[in-house]
């Protein structure tokens, strides 16, 4: 399938994902479906909770840190035991501390940072039990937190936004088993793995070799990997492993899996701020930014690779396939990975670190804009609504008015949150590292030097940062120090973005709603799309450009020049 | 309510600041030299940290400063000493800013100050007698005697007496005002001068919280407090200098990684550069400019919030009488009934306000010459006039037999009726008919006859219906009260081109009125002058009261029009609005302003490292240094350049919001990228051409 239908296929998939998917979160969060009430019922009675009672937005954060703490601590005592725990035909050890540590962070996070190759790591249990299940919760908690945010707006007046644990069980029950229950059936169906059957062992008597192939609930993951924007694959090359990601179609069913609640959560917004236009103009902004990135990766890899044409072979008719699986060909790849970068998924079926320079670019900025276009399950949309709220700032001012975002006044304690909520992340990734370029132990991580060395440090706290959990290779990070440093990253990326958001939806929901009049500043047009599209380049821009210039601008500018 | 004492003030289309300076409205310019002095004196005091600390931006240039001297003392070189220079230049820049904004402000306060002091009171004893006190050491309570040529010592209310003041020391209006005692004009002000009369004062007001007081600080800006709105951008600015620190300092590192030693000197200079300098130095500039704009036009804000409050005000409370029509009506038809003729009833009916000195009287003596060629004659033979009174609702004249009378259509129906005469069937539809349209109609008798109707029309100003449409694309409700029947209500506000009107107006209705608006969520802006107005003031979100009225009235308001003037509420919401774009024009030019220093700077870091990143110089600067040095001075130039914007405000056009930010990002996002490479360039030439670097 050509590039073009491939894109055919995605938009109209996309389309039908944001209008139904959109309208029947709507209905989910909304608590106007029961279908599955028969199994949320006793649950709530077993987590003793009343899903009538809503929560301020403390309590709700409050229940959110716990359950994920908790959820961190359960993680790593499975992992840790798994050793002595069922369902481990390979008898894998236990995990050492810090990377226990690391990869219970990574999955609680959304992140799925893995600094491991899973199926010579990782027992059945430790991955259905602890990852799967944490695949589907996180990405839960990333939703609900979007929900409260969009209460805030659609509120006024009100002490409470929601309840956290109804939130996440209706997440989970309505939302995410049931689709990724079809979708697991289609890789199934393509292919995919899926057995408790233990290692293959094979014994090559001609060469004299014996192999173990790892197998495992493959499929049933992989469903959910996409899904939940995690990312974490069950083997190490995660996306380009045929037992992973077996066909062309299985790569398009990713695509359309990882992109589909990023993309429907802006209608949901939308409608249940009551204007379906504010919600396109988030679509568009992130649309926007997400074309043009897939643009020039997918260009850039289906061009020369600039180290082989630099060494005299200018002509290459296939693209730049170093690192890449034929059986996608080198734009599929590089779509996959374009949106898998933002998307905070982080799923990759194609090396990053054998990517040209300016396709790696593409990868690593489409992340440090924030994850926004379209960003992770639910993040992707509160972290734009964070800029957004900048952008209406500035642009409501230029009005004459004290800005507004959806009737509700923009004031100093709104600009406080947002502005801590865009900022973390950068601030993170820059401190983390400055100090791993400066010490010996940060120093001995990356596997080449100069630039591209740089990059790869770069790139693995970005990615950690923003809760994506794709790896440029040629990082060794299960060491103390990045296991560490990384965890660091991804809590401050996840939490400390999610606290301000959820107290911004308590604010914003205990305000009343300014009536709009042709005085008002408009936040559902072009000129605002193009506002915050923006301030979401200048942000990035202006926060990255001299670590941008330092790794990839310096090697693509080198043409093909190794370091 | 007081009429406007200039008619169409407030409605020429002009903003400019050619505005009548009178008042505490100073005729020294902007940039009087005087004022410029004495804000670079200031500039240097105001170096002073703990001043700086106040505003974070500028701390932080402070103290880069403070480091650059460092390295300039321990290695001294053009370049590091050129940095310092200019970054040092940058604070000043900054607080030179201010100290302009302030400096009109400061002269005004002066000559205030001038005019209250020493003035000598005589204060009334218990037993009848009067001393001779300071005007300082009168306390609330006291009771002051004031003569022709006496100054007022201190706010109060007349007792006893009435006399005539000039109180143009506040409103610059020289005409003198009668003050007496009971009723809505017996509030008088401090520092104004009784000019006929004797008149017992009771003050009212502590010593050092007088009105002049208050306005001294005002136009001062002594006790000025950060707005809302001015501290939600200090927060976005600060958050945007926080980001840049980590963004700075990693470039230590990451140079070392690459190779290359970063001095501290560029990193200061690129902190500077990149942290929001311009709009960091003019913020509190902007501020104080807006209030002084609103000075200008002799208004006066108890503070800031009320200012940007004006900004977000979404529906306007204005009376109808003085704002939207001329305060007096005008006879504008003569309808006869009965079958009388025209010119009869314009005959009689001038007859009849020969000696009625009211604008209305002048008006059907001027219509009937007009139309008819009646000449204002004199009277011969015994006559005599009968003045307009309450009770009989009429006013008219006897001569010669004949008795002519023109008053309310009821009061001369009964006059006839009490004569035994007959009333015409058609009297009553062509009153209604008069009514209906908003008109006043008067009745005209001759004896037993009544004559006919003259219409007295409500005049509505003009070009009222203009800025109505103005206001209404901004997004502005325009809300007329009166206390007119609906019917005269209504046909007044179509053709004003109001958008909504309260008929039969009392202070109850019109503060369940701003209750409901504020319900909505909307912010209300209202005019007021009488005791009763107080609450409705003290309820809306913009109350401006009028210097005219009360002083209940005017502590109630957030704003006080020295003028009492009430069209000026509509300039109010534009200035409000002015201040607000300046603000966001600057932040946005500021932070635009970033794209080019990094291409200015960042190649200039690390080119001796990576030489491919020379390509990164795209505006081609001379050298490393001529690279850093031109951004740094930029960074400083471009805040005295943008002074005048600053303290003048954005040019503002009463149009939709949509088209306001259209030409606002045009000009301030876009021209904010673009600008700074074509002058970096500029000022790189010139260095290159000194040699020097």
């Amino acid at each position: 399938m050509g590039l073009l239908w491939t894109l055919v296929v995605l938009v109209v998939a996309m389309a039908i994902s944001w209008r139904f998917l959109g309208s029947y979160l709507v209905a989910v969060y909304d608590g106007k479906t029961s279908w599955l009430g028969f199994i949320e019922r006793p649950l709530y009675r077993i987590l003793r909770v009343d899903p009538k009672v809503e929560q301020s937005w403390q309590r709700y954060g409050g229940a959110l840190i716990v359950f994920s703490g908790v959820a961190i601590l359960v993680t790593y005592g499975m992992l840790r035991l798994q050793g002595s725990l069922p369902l481990n035909p390979q008898h894998l050890p236990g995990v050492t501390p810090a990377l226990s540590f690391n990869t219970a962070v990574s999955f609680v996070t959304n992140t799925n940072w893995q600094n491991y190759a899973g199926g010579s790591t990782m027992s059945y249990l430790s991955q259905m039990g602890a990852l799967a299940v944490q695949n589907f919760v996180s990405a839960a908690v990333g939703i609900a937190v979007a929900v409260a945010l969009i209460r805030g707006f659609a509120r006024k007046g009100s002490s409470t936004i929601g309840n956290f644990w109804v939130d996440t069980t209706r997440g989970v029950l309505y939302v995410l088993i049931p689709i990724a229950f079809l979708a697991g059936l289609v890789f199934v169906a393509q292919g995919a793995l899926q057995t408790l059957g233990g290692p293959v062992h094979i014994h090559d008597a001609l060469n004299g070799m014996s192999q173990t192939i790892p197998r495992g609930p493959v499929a049933s993951q992989e469903a959910i990997k996409q899904l939940g924007t995690n990312g974490g694959g069950y083997f190490n090359a995660n996306g380009a492993d045929p037992f992973e990601n077996p066909t062309g179609l299985t790569n398009l069913l990713s695509i359309v899996l990882l992109l589909a609640i990023p993309v429907a959560l802006t209608y949901t917004f939308g409608k249940m701020v009551g204007s379906v236009r504010q919600g396109v103009a988030v679509l568009a902004a992130m649309t926007i930014i997400f074309g043009t990135w897939v643009g020039f990766t997918v260009a850039a890899e289906h061009g020369p690779n600039p180290a082989v044409a630099a060494a005299g072979l200018v002509h290459q008719p296939t693209g730049n396939m170093e690192g890449k699986e034929t059986r996608f060909g080198d734009t599929s790849s590089a779509l996959y990975n374009a949106a898998s970068t933002q998307t905070s998924t982080g799923s990759v079926d194609s090396s990053a670190d054998s990517y040209t320079p300016i396709g790696g670019f593409g990868m690593l900025s489409g992340m440090m804009l924030g994850e926004i276009s379209p960003g992770g399950v639910g993040s992707g949309l509160y972290t734009i609504l964070l800029f957004a709220i900048m952008a209406v700032f500035l642009g409501g001012l230029m009005v004459g008015r004290t800005p507004e975002y959806l009737g509700k006044k923009i004031q100093s304690k709104e600009v406080k949150l947002a502005a801590l909520g865009v900022l973390v992340m950068p601030i993170t990734v820059l401190v983390l590292t400055a100090i791993a370029v400066a010490i010996p132990a940060g120093r001995a991580g990356p596997l080449n030097k100069g630039p591209q060395g740089f990059s790869e440090i770069l790139y693995a706290f970005t990615s950690q940062a923003n809760n994506n959990g794709s790896a440029f290779a040629g990082l060794n990070a299960n060491t103390a120090f990045y296991n560490i440093t990384g965890s660091i990253a991804m809590l401050l990326g996840r939490f400390a973005i999610i606290v301000p958001v959820l107290a911004l939806a308590g604010t914003l929901g205990s305000k009343s709603l300014v009536p709009t009049s042709t005085g008002t500043f408009r936040t559902d047009t072009p000129l605002f799309v193009g506002l915050l599209i923006g301030v979401i380049l200048i942000v990035g821009g202006l926060t990255f450009f001299p670590g941008i210039a330092l790794g990839p601008i310096v090697e693509q500018l080198s043409h093909g020049k190794l370091f | 309510m007081q009429a406007a004492p200039q008619a169409d003030h407030g409605l020429s289309p002009s903003h400019s600041l050619e505005h009548k300076a009178r008042g505490v409205a100073t005729r020294r310019g902007l940039f009087d030299p005087e004022i410029l002095r004495q804000a670079a004196k200031d500039a240097f005091r105001k170096l002073n940290p703990m001043v700086q600390m106040r505003n974070p931006v500028m701390f932080v240039v402070l103290v880069g400063t403070v480091v650059t001297f460092v390295e300039a003392l321990r290695h001294p070189d053009k370049f590091t000493w050129g940095i310092t220079i200019w970054l040092a230049l940058t604070v000043l820049f900054a607080n030179f800013a201010e100290a302009v904004a302030e400096g009109r402000g400061k002269a005004q306060a002066d000559t205030l100050r001038k005019m209250r002091s020493d003035t000598d009171a005589r204060r009334l004893l218990q037993n009848g007698g009067e001393e001779r006190v300071a005007a300082a050491q009168l306390v609330k309570g006291d009771c002051v005697v004031c003569e022709a040529g006496d100054i007022i010592p201190s706010d109060g209310e007349v007792i006893q007496g009435v006399a005539s003041v000039d109180e143009s020391a506040i409103t610059g209006e020289s005409a003198p005002v009668i003050r007496e005692s009971g009723g809505d004009r017996s509030a008088v002000t401090g520092g104004t001068k009784v000019l006929s009369d004797r008149i017992v004062v009771q003050i009212t007001a502590e010593p050092g919280h007088t009105f002049m007081d208050r306005m001294i600080s005002l136009v001062e800006g002594a006790n000025r407090q950060k707005t809302p709105n001015e501290i939600a951008l200090t927060i976005l600015l600060a958050a945007l200098t926080i980001v840049f620190l980590p963004v700075v300092v990693s470039l230590e590192p990451f140079g070392r990684y690459s190779g290359s030693t970063v001095s501290v000197v560029v990193l200061v200079a690129l902190l500077v550069c990149l942290i929001p300098t311009t709009i960091g130095a003019l913020l509190s500039a902007i501020g104080i400019a807006g209030m002084d704009r609103l000075v200008q036009r002799n208004v006066l804000a108890m503070s800031g919030r009320a200012v940007e409050a004006a900004g977000d005000v979404q529906t306007l409370l204005l009376d109808k009488t003085g704002t939207i029509t001329l305060g007096n009506r005008m006879a504008s038809a003569f309808l006869p009934v009965g079958g009388h003729s025209e010119t009869e009833l314009a005959d009689a009916a001038q007859l009849a306000s020969l000696a009625d000195e009211t604008p209305e009287g002048r008006s059907i003596v001027v219509l009937a010459k007009e139309r008819f060629g009646l000449r204002e004659r004199e009277l011969s033979g015994e006559h005599s006039f009968v003045p307009f009174s309450a009770t009989t609702r009429m006013s008219g004249l006897d001569v010669g037999g004949r008795e002519i009378r023109k008053g309310a259509a009821e009061a001369v129906r009964q006059w006839v009726s009490s004569k035994t005469g007959t009333i015409p069937k058609e009297l009553d539809q062509v009153v209604e008919r008069v009514a209906r349209a908003g008109s006043t109609p008067l009745a005209v008798a001759d004896g037993k006859e009544i004559l006919g109707v003259i219409e007295l029309k409500d005049v509505v100003k003009q070009g009222i219906k203009e800025r109505f449409a103005d206001l209404r694309a901004m997004g502005i409700r325009t809300v007329m009260i009166t206390g007119d029947n609906p019917l005269t209500a209504a046909a007044i506000a179509q053709e004003a081109g109001v958008d909504d009107y309260l008929a039969e107006a009392t202070p109850e209705t019109k503060m369940e009125l701003i209750k409901a608006e504020q319900q909505d969520g909307k912010l209300v802006a209202m005019t007021g002058d009488g005791t009763n107005d107080a609450p409705a003031l003290a309820q809306a979100d913009v109350g401006v009261a009028m210097n005219t009225g009360t002083t209940a009235a005017k502590e109630a308001g957030n704003m006080v029009d020295l003028d009492s003037n009430p069209t000026k509420l509509i300039e109010v919401v534009e200035i409000g609005k002015q201040l607000l774009i300046t603000r966001g024009a600057l932040t946005t030019f500021s932070i635009a302003n970033d794209v080019a220093k990094y291409f200015a700077i960042i190649p200039a870091l690390f080119v001796a490292t990576y030489p491919q990143l020379g390509a990164l110089n795209i505006m081609r600067l001379h050298s490393p240094a001529s690279a850093v040095l031109s951004a740094v001075i930029f960074n400083a130039l471009v805040i005295i350049a943008l002074i005048p914007l600053a303290l003048r405000g954005v040019r503002f056009k009463a149009t939709s919001a949509a088209a306001i930010l259209r030409r606002n990002v045009a000009i301030y996002a876009v021209g904010g990228i673009i600008t700074p490479f074509i002058f970096i360039k500029l000022i790189d030439m010139v260095l290159t051409a000194t040699r020097l670097y």
